[in-house]
């Protein structure tokens, strides 16, 4: 098996006819864990958003390439049988439609006919990786994400990390509206997946998560692609400074993108 | 399509059909004065959907033979809703309104209980049919389909439960039509003071040629009883169905449950109302329904309140995909007098494409000041952000939108209470949505 690889050069994203990516490069690779940090509205959750394909948002130029495929040549649903893994920001409700369904559903959708996970071997791993989260045994039978408090949702997406195995996972402010508890829980969580077969892209405006997930890399994002980047010691830099001293290093007035 | 509304059948054809299966005088009396009325009254007029030009009058109407069909020779279509031989105890199939296979259990015959179909029922129950045969719950000269209906009626089934008999099994009934005949199928359900019966019934075509079916079932609750009525229709693409399903519910604390699987092919227009007439009464109506193809269908429930205490609920879930378009009327009516009655209902539609209509309409009427009632609806297409999320995790559109249509059909299934049915269902569901 190959290391995973996720390629992005030159990424360029409107929604409604609105420029929000210009020109974002970056590149994942297996065993990596790569940071990505920056104000609010300077394109972050557009980045993760258009990667996975989210129906809002247009491409209209610039390369992804994903283990060596067009990433934007995929389906959706084909980018996730990939290998590659968002967790939302604001995941959808799903009423009807039991948890423990859904991702037994999600893990035998990549796999063969004949394959598939049998029932056992399901609950097995669905419990283990419930005890890793601290998720309480009725989540399973709960409808998908209906009803669930933020804290819920979030433990509810790296759960489905967790179960799905992805080569690449896009993190979307997965700590937002976490307390200290909960994060450190799901950065346990994803400190378990680290591995070579295994990259991360995990999306932040704190440094928080990242004194419990230690990034290989760290890019500050501003105007809708990368303008800094570094080592771990960055983030920590901008927990103590703030963004400022970037935009007076670059001469950035205004950091945001799409805004009005 | 035939719009021809000159019957083709007269006077004659019915006193000799009638004769034919030995009917008691007052059925053949029925039938001829229903032939003569049905020209001269108009058809039902059931809210947002024209009906006056489907076909309700071309079919074909002869007399079916009876048959005492083995297990093993049956279709494997009826097999497959019968279920196991071993479990079939108490079960009753009719092909195009003869039946051709049935069984029943000692001890309930023991106890009183009656059920059978409507051609014996009239032979050896004549006065017990004739006191409940289209008298209050739905009567011949309501409308053209219901007279057509009571002048041409070739099928059906009769139960009747003595009181204080709880029937512990379900009674099940398979109604098949082949052929291009034509189905007048009647279901009456007649269950005495403080009993209670679980009967579930299966509509379903082996054809291909355009026909009717004019179906009524009239269930009639006394004090203190409990029925549940569930049904799944299917009928073919070539069926234009009239099905008028009613509850005179008279007895104090009185229960009705429905659950209807409405999963027809072709146009159908389906009236189910219940009569709340007795004090602390209460009706349950679940539907569910799934249009596709170009069919047009109208799904009315009324529930009306004249006892004090009485309490109606209504739920209806629709799917619409392709051109199908659908009507869901959710009517709560509560009558001066019906006093601390309770109204509550729900309809929610869901639209799979760009062609698909659906149309939720709540209404709540009422005369009585000490009540409560509420009502919700909604009607949408499905989300895309949820379709993302789904495929998000792997999950082909397909798939996709298979789990959100079980999703949003759930909440009805999974309440239904009566296993077979709920089972059968799950089963149409997944047929009919792909």
């Amino acid at each position: 098996m190959t290391a995973p690889n996720l390629k992005v050069e030159d990424l360029h994203v409107s929604i409604e006819e609105k420029e929000i990516l210009k020109g974002f490069g970056i590149e994942v690779k297996g065993g990596e864990i790569h940071a990505i940090m920056g104000p609010n509205g300077t394109g972050k959750s557009t980045l993760a958003s258009a990667l996975m394909g989210h129906p809002k948002y247009e491409v209209t130029s610039g390369k992804a390439s994903f283990n060596g495929e067009d990433l934007f040549e995929m389906e959706v649903d084909e980018r996730a049988r990939a290998g590659l893994f968002l967790a939302m920001q604001y995941p959808s409700e799903i009423s009807g439609v039991t948890n423990a369904d859904f991702i037994r559903s999600a893990i035998n959708a990549g796999k063969e006919e004949g394959d598939e996970i049998s029932l056992m071997k399901f609950i097995r791993k669905m419990d283990d990786k419930m005890g890793t989260l601290e998720i309480d045994e009725s989540f399973q039978h709960r409808y998908l994400n209906e009803g669930f408090s933020g804290g819920e949702k979030k433990r509810n997406e790296i759960l489905q990390l967790l179960m799905l195995e992805p080569k690449i996972a896009i993190l979307d402010e997965i700590d937002s509206g976490l307390d200290i508890d909960a994060l450190k829980v799901v950065a346990k969580g994803i400190n378990d997946m680290r591995s070579d077969d295994f990259g991360c892209l995990i999306i932040t405006h704190y440094q928080r998560l990242l004194n419990y997930i230690k990034p290989d890399k760290v890019h500050v994002m501003m105007q809708g692609r990368i303008v800094k980047s570094g080592g771990p010691e960055l983030a920590e830099k901008l927990e103590a400074q703030g963004y400022d001293w970037i935009k007076d290093e670059l001469g950035i007035e205004d950091e945001t993108v799409g805004q009005e | 399509m035939s719009v021809d509304t000159k019957l083709p059948f007269d006077q004659e054809y019915v006193t000799n059909f009638s004769k034919d299966r030995q009917e008691p005088q007052w059925l053949t009396s029925l039938r001829l004065s229903s032939l003569e009325r049905a020209e001269a009254i108009d058809l039902p007029k059931p809210d947002k959907t024209n009906i006056s030009k489907w076909n309700f009058t071309s079919f074909r109407h002869e007399k079916a033979e009876t048959a005492d069909t083995p297990y093993d020779s049956l279709s494997d279509k009826v097999k497959g809703l019968v279920g196991k031989e071993e479990n079939a105890n108490t079960i009753l199939v009719q092909e195009n309104g003869a039946t051709i296979f049935s069984r029943t259990q000692e001890d309930l015959k023991k106890q009183g209980v009656i059920f059978t179909d409507l051609q014996t029922a009239v032979t050896e129950h004549s006065d017990l049919v004739e006191k409940y045969f289209m008298k209050e719950a739905v009567t011949a000269d309501e409308n053209r389909l219901t007279a057509l209906h009571a002048a041409l009626v070739n099928g059906g089934t009769f139960i009747y439960v003595p009181e204080n008999v709880e029937v512990s099994v379900p009674l099940q009934a398979i109604y098949v039509q082949k052929g291009g005949a034509g189905l007048f199928n009647h279901v009456l359900i007649v269950a005495e003071a403080n009993s209670s019966v679980t009967y579930f019934e299966n509509y379903a075509s082996e054809n291909s040629e355009e026909t009717v079916a004019n179906i009524v079932a009239e269930v009639y609750a006394a004090d203190n009883a409990t029925v549940n009525f569930g049904a799944v229709d299917n009928l073919a693409p070539e069926v234009t169905t009239y099905v008028n399903r009613r509850g005179q519910v008279t007895g104090h604390d009185a229960k009705l449950y429905w659950s209807l699987g409405q999963m027809n092919d072709g146009n159908t227009v389906s009236d189910n109302t219940t009569y709340l007439v007795g004090e602390g009464s209460y009706a349950d109506s679940k539907t569910v329904s799934i249009g596709r193809g170009n069919q047009s269908q109208n799904f009315t429930t009324l529930i009306k309140h004249y006892g004090k205490n009485s309490d109606g609920q209504i739920l209806k879930h629709g799917v619409m995909k392709d051109s199908a378009s659908s009507i869901y009327n959710g009517i709560s009516k509560i009558e001066k007098g019906a006093t601390k009655a309770n109204g509550e209902q729900t309809e929610r539609v869901l639209m799979l494409s760009e062609k698909a209509r659906g149309d939720a309409n709540p209404i709540l009427l009422i005369d009585e000041d000490d009540v409560t009632a509420g009502h919700a609806a909604s009607v949408g297409k499905i989300d895309p952000l949820q379709m993302f999320y789904l495929m998000s995790r792997g999950i082909s559109r397909h798939e996709a939108e298979r789990l959100i249509i079980h999703g949003f059909l759930g909440p009805v299934v999974n309440e239904i209470p009566i296993e077979s049915v709920k089972d059968q269902l799950i089963e149409v569901i997944e047929r009919k949505v792909y």
